[in-house]
């Protein structure tokens, strides 16, 4: 077996299907690592890093498929990608800054962590971009499920349960990612002196129009509305929006500076100084300004992405004041909190999940108790 | 018939009084029904070729209704069939012969149209059309738009994970439900998702959509709404090589111009389209319909992008439309394809994918397929996420017909499996794929599938017999019949 340092790194499916059935005969729990790059890891085991089982498989733009395995650094994917002028649309975080690690962020936690940034709003989710994947289950068992084509509806979908699952219900072996065209020209609008209700009502403005805002932000009184495309595309409608929100007197941003903020938000870098636990709060956006004014009473900050869809909140309040504001809320950076990071889950709901760790995990020794409260 | 069903649970249809009778007692009288003349109008879906009445037919107002009917089958020991508007091509509600089949026709509400959080709550009976005609005053649609969208309904299309024409820019079902309300086979009701961007755990939601009825009922549903485009036009592209339109979609979709649609239509299937709808198509082997979005100066660029890509082809025709009444000739033929292709006789439509690089082989060696089974097979499909609809032509009336389309159905989907596909993109796997599941799953990929449904349904009460081969299935069935 390949040791790296004190940790299991497998380097093919095989080792790793044989490491974790082993583990199954023992009932002896395993830690599952990626880059360490994604929300801190509690479970108690055996450490196990997919570090070793890395590289592009396939990569066909043409096709817009990538298929690559879970220990690929991401920032190589995102290279590759780029240099055929694709992307992957949903423009995963970076949490390194907020998290203060220094880890290479991986395909497979990525898609562990369903990770997805602004343009989630417009492209969807990592999970939407998912299409199929190989992994290997709590018994050790090597499994596939959908394929490498757009549409495929052959059985249940797995890719979609598997996706932000964190390793508690199998260690993904390769997975296979839809890849879009990179949209060639960008712009910001920004618009100062908002309060939160006000920021909600502009981004609720701006994305019941067909200008295809691919990201809706807010953060210390500004809010920000990025639209992208074919450059023709762009300059229409960055002028259909101008005029739209003319009230607002938006300020325009070119395309570098662009892609730098966009980059910042995405990586909530806003609160990396912060030493305060950060919280990472789901909400239908018209409910963000009742949210975020109670928060605020807690002490701390807030900011806003996904039209206010999403709240950040980085401040003192304790879990359960969190919860009781706002239900969704997962605790990404816990600066000393203890308690479970994901929201609890209740009755029908969280007995259909404990079922599916039993069925994927019967031992229980995948990532133990990471996602359960 | 060639696809075997297991033989009904004598002992639930000699119980059958009293199953009516406790169904009687929870649901108003007009939502049972057990004449055997009326329970016939539910003996098959849009695969026709299977039939069996139910042993009665329910259909409730309310998701209280649903739990009702849903616990006393339970209870009861009785299977149950969901339905939504029974346009299934692969015979995904099909009935059997002991089960209720249990239809959403009459969950017809729309419950909540909210534009600034950007979602629509439907009840799941309401037609897919029908959700974009309420959003329609509000600047909205909803995008997923199979071809029965006149018909079918929210529940058939979250239990088929329903795709269309237009999922290359938008996405299919999966992609823009935000949560359901589902009945589980004890009756239990569970809400999955919600109007936020989710999940936070693990993603049932993803998982229910798509799973045929074999996990539990849809009921409600919160469906993402996106703003209506400016305006929308299409493009015809004609070539006379069929690998060389193969190769133009490929080139469009490497340009960066997403366009909404990519259509693709071989040589049979422009005869049939021309004889019959008289569109005014190019005769050749291929035509290609390309639509794309916008205000009207970004679809002039967007199309001068796209004719550029097409001439380095050397296309037969690029017929561009420059007004809607041009822009509906162009959709004309492709619209009125699987009608045209009916009048030539009967045909069983497959809808297996395909990278879409794997295209133009795949086209070829369904030729060469077509005469090694000595039947006919015309091609019309969405070209640009690679989802294919051969369309077999048989004559039911001739015996033996309709086991040798199916046999070559059967080859053509095991070639999309080999060259890197799947057995179905949209339409579902219901019987007609069933026993072919073996071809791209291996026994283990299957059993974890089948454990999950063992999970929602120990009983194997859901939907029986569909999706999963019955010789997999027949250690968990025969469990649950202990």
């Amino acid at each position: 077996m390949t040791a790296l340092l004190d940790a299991y790194a497998p380097t093919d499916e095989a080792e790793l299907s044989g490491i974790v059935a082993d583990h199954f005969r023992r009932a002896s729990p395993l830690c599952i690592e990626g880059g360490g790059t994604r929300i801190e890891n509690t479970a108690q085991g055996q450490r196990l890093s997919t570090a070793r089982l890395s590289g592009v498989v396939t990569y066909s733009p043409g096709e817009m498929t990538l298929i690559a395995r879970p220990g690929t650094p991401l920032p190589e994917i995102e290279d590759m990608l780029a240099a055929e002028g694709q992307a992957l649309a949903f423009e995963p975080p970076d949490l390194r800054g907020i998290l203060g690690r220094n880890g290479i962020p991986t395909l497979g936690g990525m898609v562990a962590a369903n990770a997805s940034g602004p343009r989630r709003l417009l492209a969807g989710a990592c999970r939407d971009h998912l299409l199929g994947l190989r992994f290997v289950d709590g018994q050790g068992r090597i499994l596939k499920n959908g394929g490498r084509v757009m549409k495929n509806v052959t059985g249940l979908d797995l890719s979609k349960l598997l996706a932000g699952s964190h390793g508690t219900l199998a260690i993904l072996t390769e997975m296979v990612l839809k890849t879009l065209p990179l949209l060639p020209a960008r712009t910001t609008l920004i618009c100062r002196d908002l309060d939160e209700a006000q920021a909600v009502r502009l981004f609720s403005t701006a994305l019941a129009t067909p200008f295809e805002v691919t990201g809706a932000a807010y953060r210390d009184g500004t809010a920000y509305l990025r639209i992208e495309g074919l450059e023709k595309q762009l300059t229409y409608r960055r002028d259909r929006l101008l005029a739209l929100l003319t009230d607002h007197d938006p300020e325009v941003l070119d395309d570098a500076a662009t892609v730098t903020l966009w980059r910042d938000l995405r990586d909530v870098s806003h609160f990396a100084g912060l030493a305060a636990p950060l919280w990472r709060i789901l909400t239908k956006p018209t409910e963000a300004p009742r949210i975020t004014a109670a928060l605020h009473t807690l002490g701390g900050q807030t900011s806003l992405d996904w039209g206010g869809g999403l709240i950040w909140y980085a401040g003192p309040g304790e879990a359960t004041q969190i919860r009781n504001i706002a239900t969704h809320a997962t605790l990404i950076r816990r600066a000393g909190v203890t308690g479970p990071a994901f929201p609890p889950q209740q009755g029908a709901t969280a007995r259909l999940q404990q079922g599916l760790r039993q069925t994927f995990d019967p031992a229980g020794i995948l990532n133990p108790g990471l996602m359960e409260s | 018939m060639t696809i075997a069903m297991p033989a009904p649970d004598q002992s639930v249809i000699q119980r059958g009084p009293q199953i009516i009778a406790a169904l009687r007692a929870i649901l108003p009288g007009d939502a049972v029904i057990d004449d055997p003349q009326e329970t016939r109008a539910y003996e098959c879906d849009a695969l026709t070729a299977y039939r069996c009445p139910p042993l009665a037919v329910v259909l409730p107002r309310t998701t209280a209704e649903v739990a009702a009917i849903m616990q006393t089958c339970h209870r009861m020991g009785v299977p149950v069939v969901p339905r939504g508007a029974g346009t299934s091509l692969a015979g995904g509600a099909l009935p059997t012969a002991d089960c209720v089949l249990l239809g959403t026709m009459r969950l017809r509400d729309v419950l909540e149209i909210d534009t600034d959080n950007r979602f629509i709550r439907v009840q799941t009976g309401v037609t897919n059309l029908s959700v974009s005609a309420e959003l329609e005053p509000h600047g909205f649609f909803y995008a997923p738009d199979p071809s029965s969208q006149l018909a079918c309904t929210i529940a058939g299309n979250i239990a088929m994970n329903s795709g269309g024409a237009h999922c290359l820019k938008y996405g299919v079902t999966t992609n823009n439900l935000m949560a359901a309300t589902v009945v589980l086979t004890t009756g239990e009701i569970v809400q999955l998702g919600g109007p936020e961007l989710g999940p936070d755990g693990l993603d049932l939601l993803g998982l229910f959509c798509g799973s045929e009825g074999q996990l539990g009922v849809v009921t409600e549903a919160t469906l993402r709404i996106l703003p209506r485009p400016e305006g929308a036009r299409p493009v015809l592209i004609g070539f006379d090589n069929a690998e060389v339109a193969g190769e133009c979609v490929a080139r469009i979709i490497r340009s960066g111009v997403l366009p909404v649609a990519i259509e693709y239509m071989d040589e049979p299937c422009l005869r049939a389209v021309e004889s019959f709808a008289k569109a005014g198509y190019p005769a050749c082997s291929a035509v290609l319909i390309v639509e794309v979005e916008g205000s009207r100066d970004e679809i002039a660029d967007q199309l001068a992008r796209i004719r550029a890509i097409a001439e380095d082809l050397n296309p037969v025709e690029f017929r561009e439309s420059r007004n809607a009444d041009e822009a509906a000739k162009i959709w004309k033929g492709r619209k009125s394809a699987f009608g045209a292709m009916g009048k030539l006789g009967d045909y069983i439509c497959l809808d297996g994918t395909v990278p879409v690089g794997q295209l133009p082989f795949t086209l070829r060696r369904i030729g060469e397929l077509s005469q090694q089974h000595g039947l006919e097979v015309a091609n019309v499909f969405h070209a640009g996420d690679g989802n294919m609809h051969p369309l077999i032509l048989f004559d039911a009336n001739t015996p033996g017909d309709l086991a040798r389309a199916e046999a070559f159905g059967a080859d053509i989907l095991r070639l999309c499996v080999e060259v890197g596909g799947c057995l179905t993109g949209e339409h579902g796997v219901g019987i007609e794929k069933r026993d072919l599941m073996g071809d791209q799953y291996d026994p283990a990929d299957l059993a974890i599938q089948m454990e999950i449904k063992d999970l929602f349904d120990p009983q194997w009460l859901l939907n029986p017999a569909k999706v999963f081969p019955l010789e997999a299935s027949a250690r968990f069935r025969q469990r649950a019949a202990e």
